[in-house]
């Protein structure tokens, strides 16, 4: 795959997904539940840290950035903000029959697609959703594939034709090196993703960079995908039952409400 | 799917001890495999990790199948998957469960693609249904309501488990169980990851989180990453630690490692107070289940105080300042109050 990609750089793909804006959810004093009605959505964030990251790497190696995603066509929207960005084009996955879909068939119509593009050397994910936060599909996809895969990656290089990425965990930050084709999932937060560009606006406005595929066009079968090819159900959903709390609200000047609150938390033996 | 039977716990080894959250995990693992009436096996890959196998048994493993090559001593991704691919298809356990660390999480989200069966995330309480399929309960939108994931016709039904959910179980030197050495065959290619360099984090202040029975957590309000001076007296003479939202994390004021919310940890201390934090959904997945909650912000409407259990409504550079000071009087007053033998000189904290 490097010698076909050849002088011109490598080939990058980052699988992009379009979530409610994280900041823009609140819960309803009344009902106490998400307010999700109307909320403006955005790219999600630990992918924008993934496109940022494979902005870097061209800019560095030169090559091309190809951006997927999966969903609505109104996730066209986020293909349009990744290309004026500064991607090169982008590919939606549309499909009535994807609807449903959990991990398993999520991970498998992004490698279709990532296939289809072919020629691919590294494929980037942020390292999760902050709607669906499973963490899975960057590693699913690796896994369909057979690939290597660095899953939590702050930063990326190539080095002799091999990608070495740091990998944040618990304790400490290791650094992999694998052969590519790989997946690398990125470190949410790890780099200030760039604002979109006038040019790259222009590039949108012209149109043309952005290409949608059914399943069909990626040889799935209807029985893979959607509820019907997720092997998990959500059975159901419970509202979570807080601690009733008391809610006291001290209001008094500084001095007399913070004394208030330590007596307070001292009757209820919370602190010494 | 009668054919699958058995609980399996992936035994994460790391510089020579079992992971907290896999032996967390044996524990919940433990009550499931009883309620099912079946075995729970832990699954150890990795090097020299023999004497792991032991105390996985001592906290509730019936077996635990053992896998040791020397290029097992790191966790990598190819490798481990291929030994718990190997091991499912040559025994076909009903479940596999995982601890959600970082190379948990890698090796679940693998694994479930290259077996096809489902994953659910981040798990905090599992159970068993009517029908006998593993009830497996995460948290959803933000920690605002937990969904039943199941996983009813695909084999087996995986889940990886929150860290610090479930407690410690208690070692019992009394148990037996059989250490059964597995071998996997390996190619080459499997080893194609090099880990050319490890950093530790300087880890006091990630224990100091996990431990600490009160946090004190600081946010934007604080404006100034020097200001979180004032939050670590405040945390100190409160014997407590110095906690973050996400904001002052991604201006670079505090690390990573003091993030509480849905992208940091998951705490539940005796006591957490918000200071100068508005309480976004993902924040309070991180910190609502603490036993109390106490906020500081200058918004009356700042949504950290639907869930406080008292709050102060105030400038926190005036309230902070003023709690410093009530909390040095009372030790001061308490210090001298006590005896002298009990209140040794350098130590007046006794009270």
């Amino acid at each position: 795959m490097m010698e076909s990609a050849g002088k011109k750089g490598i080939r990058i793909v980052v699988c992009i997904k379009q979530v409610p804006k994280a900041q823009e959810l609140q819960v309803d004093p009344v009902t106490k539940t998400l307010k999700r009605v109307g909320v403006p959505s955005e790219i999600n964030p630990p992918d924008q840290n993934a496109l940022e990251m494979a902005l870097a790497l061209r800019e560095k190696h030169g090559g091309e950035i190809v951006v997927i995603s999966m969903g609505p066509t109104s996730f066209d929207e986020s293909l349009e903000r990744a290309i004026a960005m500064g991607a090169d084009r982008g590919f939606l996955v549309t499909d009535r029959n994807l609807g449903g879909s959990d991990t398993v068939p999520t991970a498998l119509t992004l490698e279709r697609a990532i296939e289809k593009v072919g020629q691919v050397d590294l494929v980037l994910c942020g390292e999760e959703t902050t709607d669906a936060s499973t963490g899975h599909v960057g590693p699913g996809i690796a896994g369909h594939m057979d690939i290597p895969q660095i899953t939590y990656c702050s930063a990326v290089d190539l080095v002799d034709g091999r990608v070495r990425g740091v990998r944040m965990i618990e304790d400490g930050a290791e650094t992999w090196e694998v052969p590519m084709p790989c997946v690398v999932t990125v470190d949410f937060g790890c780099n200030n993703p760039r604002q979109p560009t006038l040019t790259g606006k222009i590039r949108v406005k012209r149109g043309g960079l952005i290409t949608h595929w059914s399943a069909a066009d990626l040889g799935l079968e209807p029985s893979q995908i959607g509820l019907k090819g997720s092997p998990t159900i959500v059975a159901k959903v419970d509202t979570v039952q807080l601690p009733s709390r008391q809610g006291k609200i001290f209001e008094e000047e500084p001095a007399i409400a913070v004394s208030l609150l330590l007596e307070s938390l001292r009757k209820d033996k919370v602190i010494p | 799917m009668a054919a699958h039977k058995g609980i399996w716990v992936f035994l994460e080894a790391r510089n020579g001890s079992l992971r907290d959250v896999s032996l967390q995990l044996i524990g919940e693992a433990r009550r499931i495999a009883d309620k099912r009436g079946t075995e729970l096996t832990g699954i150890l890959p990795g090097w020299k990790v023999e004497s792991l196998a032991r105390i996985a048994i001592e906290c509730g493993c019936d077996q635990v199948f053992l896998v040791e090559d020397a290029r097992l001593e790191f966790y990598t991704s190819r490798p481990f998957t291929k030994v718990m691919a190997a091991l499912r298809w040559k025994y076909h356990p009903e479940v596999i469960l995982f601890g959600a660390s970082k190379n948990g999480r890698d090796l679940g989200g693998r694994l479930h693609a290259a077996i096809d069966t489902g994953l659910a995330a981040d798990c905090v309480r599992f159970d068993v249904t009517e029908e006998g399929f593993l009830d497996m309960i995460r948290p959803a939108f933000g920690g605002k309501s937990l969904a039943h994931i199941h996983c009813e016709e695909h084999r087996p039904q995986m889940a990886s488990a929150r860290w610090n959910v479930f407690p410690m179980p208690k070692r019992d030197p009394a148990r037996t169980g059989e250490v059964v050495r597995e071998t996997v065959a390996f190619e080459d290619s499997d080893f194609d990851t090099r880990i050319v360099d490890f950093r530790a984090t300087e880890s006091h202040e990630t224990r100091k989180i996990d431990d600490a029975k009160i946090l004190v957590s600081g946010g934007f309000g604080l404006g100034d990453p020097k200001n979180f001076a004032l939050l670590e007296e405040f945390a100190s003479l409160l014997g407590g630690a110095v906690a973050s939202s996400r904001k002052p994390v991604d201006l670079g004021w505090v690390p990573k490692a003091l993030q509480v919310g849905q992208t940091g940890k998951t705490v539940r201390p005796d006591l957490y107070i918000a200071v100068g934090i508005s309480g976004a959904v993902q924040h309070l997945a991180g910190m609502q289940e603490a036993a109390k909650i106490v906020a500081i912000n200058n918004d009356p409407k700042a949504a950290i105080f639907e869930i406080a259990d008292y709050g102060i409504v105030g400038d926190l550079f005036q309230v902070l300042p003023e709690a410093i000071r009530q909390l040095k009087a009372f030790k001061a007053q308490a210090g001298a109050a006590l005896p002298r033998e009990a209140a040794p000189e350098g130590r007046p904290s006794g009270a």
